[in-house]
């Protein structure tokens, strides 16, 4: 479902890649209006990616495969994991399971 | 004090307002008869409650739709202590904190402590078990059920079940119990006999109010089909915060209101969030949706939101 293709779907990660090299990539994904903002997104390994929580309501952000486990981010908070590993890494928010979203980690 | 429902004034439950305070069970007849609470009416019920249930107190929310939490619980919990006859139950359907903080609980506890209506039964909501394990609720509220949360006990000749069905979510799923918890039900239905009224009470409503918001149980049917050949069944649920009920055979749906904030109704904004209502209807909202029994039924307060 998600070939490698995705990857080029989502230039503004690439460029981050690209452009910032030399520093620690990062990647931000905004949680709004009960969604994962974008839902698919792929970095390169060594990424650290943040979701910021910009709904009222609380949310987490949980893999499926026990690789990472947000607390309950109210409105504003953040959390931040690194993505150190190749792979595609599902994950919902465990308050709102409709809340769906996939991380792909490439090889740098 | 021989008090049905009527069909119709059931289906006048769903287009009734959220709010109030809690909601009172009566036993007639083998019927439990739900009674919400308003603040003008506290002790019009006649006979002594059978439980009161309280829901989604959300303790930890401090948002515009209701900065002050604690304080509505601490009314409504003064509404309750009010009452000349009180329960020797309180069932409290979970979403007891807003994000399973320890100090969240800590104050839900000692803020509980002081509701003077029995015995407190709970099961936990998904904001309750945001850390996985539910070590938090687990630690305070785990005993009753050797630390699985779902349990059953005897009250007054009432069979009551509590139920989880908000851990082990799947992706885009509803909520739900799993085949382990569904085993123990059956089991523990098993040994009943069809005569005896059941009370079932888990979190998320046992019927599909709205899927795309998660407003419903995934494996209910499952549940629903050991429940079937009791005379009298009756399901409460919280998480939507607002009174939505439904009669199916000898079953009839709950979901109670919160004590907290409301929600909007099934479908209308981005979802199912808080809901901010204008300064002074919060209150006048928890206060003003009442049910009274009156004659052989059960009479509705005409007071609707819009």
């Amino acid at each position: 479902m998600h070939s490698l293709k995705h990857a080029f779907a989502y230039p503004v990660a690439m460029l981050l890649f690209i452009a910032s090299a030399s520093a620690a990539d990062s990647s931000t994904i905004i949680i709004k209006k009960f969604m994962f903002n974008p839902m698919d997104v792929t970095v390169a390994a060594g990424t650290d990616v943040t979701w910021e929580n910009q709904d009222g309501e609380p949310h987490t952000v949980v893999s499926l495969t026990n690789d990472f486990r947000s607390q309950a981010l109210d409105e504003k908070d953040k959390f931040t994991h690194r993505f150190d590993k190749p792979g595609k890494y599902k994950y919902l928010c465990s308050i709102h399971p409709k809340m769906v979203g996939t991380i792909t980690v490439v090889a740098k | 004090m021989a008090d049905d429902f009527i069909p119709s004034r059931r289906r006048a439950l769903q287009c009734m307002a959220f709010g109030g305070a809690g909601t009172l069970f009566t036993l007639s007849g083998g019927i439990l008869t739900p009674v919400a609470l308003a603040q003008d009416a506290p002790a019009k019920a006649s006979g002594i409650p059978l439980f009161l249930q309280i829901s989604d107190t959300h303790i930890g929310f401090n948002k515009d739709a209701n900065p002050d939490v604690p304080g509505t619980l601490k009314q409504t919990i003064a509404l309750v202590n009010a009452m000349k006859a009180r329960p020797a139950l309180t069932i409290h359907t979970g979403d007891i904190t807003h994000l399973s903080k320890a100090a969240e609980f800590d104050t839900a506890n000692q803020l509980l402590m002081d509701l003077k209506a029995g015995e407190l039964h709970t099961v936990p909501g998904e904001h309750d078990v945001t850390d996985g394990m539910g070590t938090e609720y687990f630690g305070r509220f785990g005993k009753a059920s050797d630390n699985r949360g779902y349990y059953s006990f005897d009250h007054q000749s009432v069979h009551f079940v509590g139920l989880v069905n908000v851990m082990n979510f799947k992706p885009n799923g509803l909520g739900g119990f799993g085949a382990d918890q569904l085993a123990w039900l059956k089991a523990d239905l098993a040994a009943r006999s069809s005569s005896t009224p059941i009370v079932v009470f888990a979190h998320m409503p046992m019927w599909t109010i709205l899927e795309s918001w998660g407003w419903g149980t995934g494996d209910a049917e499952e549940a629903l089909s050991y429940l079937r050949r009791f005379g009298s069944v009756t399901i409460l649920n919280g998480h939507i915060h607002q009174i939505v009920q439904k009669v199916e055979g000898n079953i009839t749906f709950h979901t109670a209101r919160s004590t907290a904030y409301p929600q909007p109704q099934a479908g209308q904004g981005d979802g199912p969030g808080p809901l901010v209502v204008p300064a002074g209807q919060l209150q006048h909202m928890l206060g003003v949706t009442s049910i009274r029994l009156q004659k052989h039924h059960l009479a509705l307060s005409d007071t609707t939101l819009a």
